[in-house]
């Protein structure tokens, strides 16, 4: 058998050059870190209107006559966090249902979760709804039930008993959970009258404007506890993206893979949707970038993307913010802008 | 069947049907098979499509957990065995592996580590200096930091290959792992399996269609039909007219080449 590798002094010759993976990863997650740190340090001193870093951290004005620091941390900060936290939610459920469903062209929204969100958040912008559940106001509340019923609906039809899911019973039902739910949500809007719908459509462009830290705080268990899960997966994703019947044989519970990838990447998209609706394309562009600048190592690809993904909907939201100034886009509509013909490359060059 | 003193792995009256969906009945693939596996040894499976082959194999490597019987490796209960202990005594090479994502053939032989390794523990120098011994070992060193869909396919099957050695297994079963080769790549993987077989006491079951390639490389058949064993023995008493006609209803001619040193398997028609 081959023998010990402890028993070698060093690796020779062609694997010299191979950089192990704890310095790759070390070096990715410090390059992509200070790149998001830097954004989100520099995206709350930008604006339409321009303001001084220096009053709005004064301690002599009293925060109630000091426009600078309002501007500052109950307009911008919260949005920048929001952007942060959603993006990096975003793109890193995209990397594990991409893995999950051995496919790089699926995206957090693949599935059915957002189309369920989407309609939850429709049915009390249109019907009217008053209940808050905990930190939740009624819409993202109803969003994130939607979500759960959707997630819950994919899983059921796509998981046996004692076997592992059908990841085409999952993409099937997902696409067709979509185009149900998105008929469902044309339905309710048909109904409504033209404030409703036009309320409607803006939480359907997605938007950062989430008003302040309380829904952040609310959004932020879930999205830890897919993060928690999401940092146990990668070996496990890098197996059964080669072979989910060798990844087993290595030692692999694919079952339980799958159903974790599946669970977490949900839960992370759903508290993202909740919180800022269904913002496109950052689930896909986001990991594919990343994977042409750091190979598609899970281990490496899943910090990276969400690192990227925040630096990704910040850098986003300021064009939202400041191109038409005064005015703000939706900031799904810049990442829609710059995620399409992104995608349509993507296509072309991997077909 | 008589347990050798070098036995390594037995299969005790194992048993499995796949469950099926809807109203389709299950239709038991493996049925009752018996049948022990010498240390170092070099087992052939042959049968007809469906026989139950790659069933009895992904038994044999804990993938599927047996209905009925049992496979132990050296007296441990195979199925008793965390997944991770009984990956670093058994590894598997499929016929094909078509990866979702652009791995480099590095990467893929750094995964055969996986068993070794705790839950997000990273691979070291020791893994590394591992990996760079079974690329040696099966001739891909210089396509370690290639595109693995980048390579032919004689080129993938050893980088595969390369990779269940590096999760230096007793066992090495083999599903097939010929079958989607061109003639060249055919001899280059078969002399790469013999030589492995040989140098790194690696113990080996190959399912194969491929009668020459199982007559030029197992010293022991196993012939499956219908799910059940119908015998098991030394090639050169196994392989014969008679059990070709067997197993797939036809006319062979079977006779000992000797330039090529082995039995060779010529069809001549269907059986009538």
């Amino acid at each position: 058998m081959i023998t010990d590798g402890s028993t070698h002094a060093g690796v020779h010759t062609a694997l010299a050059t191979a950089r192990p993976i704890r310095a790759r990863l070390a070096w990715t997650v410090s390059v992509f870190g200070l790149l998001a740190a830097a954004t989100c340090v520099l995206a709350p001193l930008v604006g339409s209107t321009p303001i001084s870093l220096r009053r709005a951290l004064d301690p002599s004005l009293p925060f109630a006559s000091n426009v600078d620091a309002q501007i500052l941390f109950i307009a911008r900060l919260p949005r920048v966090l929001a952007g942060a936290l959603v993006g990096a939610s975003l793109a890193s459920s995209g990397v594990v249902f991409q893995a999950l469903l051995r496919n790089p062209l699926a995206t957090p929204f693949t599935l059915g979760v957002s189309a369920g969100a989407s309609l939850g958040a429709m049915l009390v912008i249109i019907l009217g709804g008053t209940i808050a559940v905990g930190p939740w106001s009624p819409v993202p509340a109803a969003s994130l039930a939607g979500a759960a019923v959707a997630a819950a609906i994919v899983y059921a039809l796509a998981n046996g008993p004692r076997r592992a899911m059908s990841t085409t019973v999952l993409l099937l039902a997902g696409v067709t959970l979509n185009a149900f739910f998105s008929a469902l949500i044309l339905f309710v809007q048909y109904l409504a009258d033209f404030a409703e719908v036009y309320r409607a459509t803006r939480w359907l462009m997605g938007d950062l404007d989430v008003g302040g830290f309380a829904p952040i705080l609310g959004a932020l268990p879930l999205l830890v506890g897919s993060a928690v899960i999401f940092a146990v997966l990668p070996s496990s994703l890098n197996l059964m993206g080669v072979d989910p019947d060798s990844a087993s044989s290595r030692g692999v519970d694919v079952a339980a893979t799958q159903r974790w990838a599946f669970i977490s990447a949900s839960l992370a998209t759903s508290a993202a949707v909740a919180l800022a609706g269904p913002i496109g394309f950052v689930g896909i562009v986001v990991p594919h970038l990343v994977r042409l600048l750091v190979g598609v190592d899970h281990r490496i690809v899943l910090p990276a993307s969400a690192l990227f993904g925040a630096t990704f909907l910040v850098a986003c939201d300021l064009v939202a913010r400041t191109l038409l100034a005064p005015v703000e886009m939706p900031v799904g509509v810049v990442t829609a802008i710059i995620g399409g013909p992104f995608f349509l490359w993507l296509l072309v060059r991997e077909g | 069947m008589p347990l050798a003193a070098s036995t390594y792995l037995v299969a005790h009256e194992l048993s499995y049907a796949y469950p099926y969906r809807g109203r389709a009945r299950s239709v038991p693939a493996v049925s009752g098979i018996s049948l022990a596996v010498a240390r170092g040894s070099f087992t052939g499976l042959l049968g007809p499509n469906g026989c139950g082959k790659t069933t009895l194999l992904k038994l044999m490597a804990g993938v599927l957990s047996p209905a009925a019987g049992s496979v132990t490796l050296e007296g441990r209960v195979l199925a008793d065995l965390p997944r991770r202990v009984a990956a670093r005594h058994v590894a598997v090479v499929p016929q094909d592996t078509h990866p979702a994502f652009d791995y480099t053939a590095l990467e893929i032989v750094l995964m055969g580590r996986h068993p070794h390794l705790r839950a997000m523990q990273l691979e070291g120098p020791g893994d590394l200096a591992i990996a760079h011994e079974s690329l040696e070992a099966t001739g891909t060193l210089h396509l370690a930091h290639r595109p693995f869909t980048s390579l032919s396919g004689g080129e993938r099957q050893r980088v595969v290959i390369a990779s269940a050695l590096a999760q230096q297994p007793d066992l090495l079963l083999l599903d097939e792992p010929t079958a989607s080769l061109d003639l060249r790549y055919q001899l280059e993987v078969a002399a790469l399996l013999r030589r492995l077989s040989r140098e790194h006491d690696v113990t080996m079951v190959m399912a194969t269609h491929d009668l020459n390639l199982a007559a030029s490389m197992c010293d022991s058949l196993a012939l499956i039909r219908n799910g059940r064993l119908l015998g098991h023995g030394p090639t050169n008493e196994v392989l014969t007219a008679d059990t070709v006609r067997q197993l797939y209803d036809v006319d062979a001619d079977v006779r000992f080449h000797a330039e090529a040193g082995h039995l060779t398997v010529t069809p001549v028609r269907r059986a009538g």
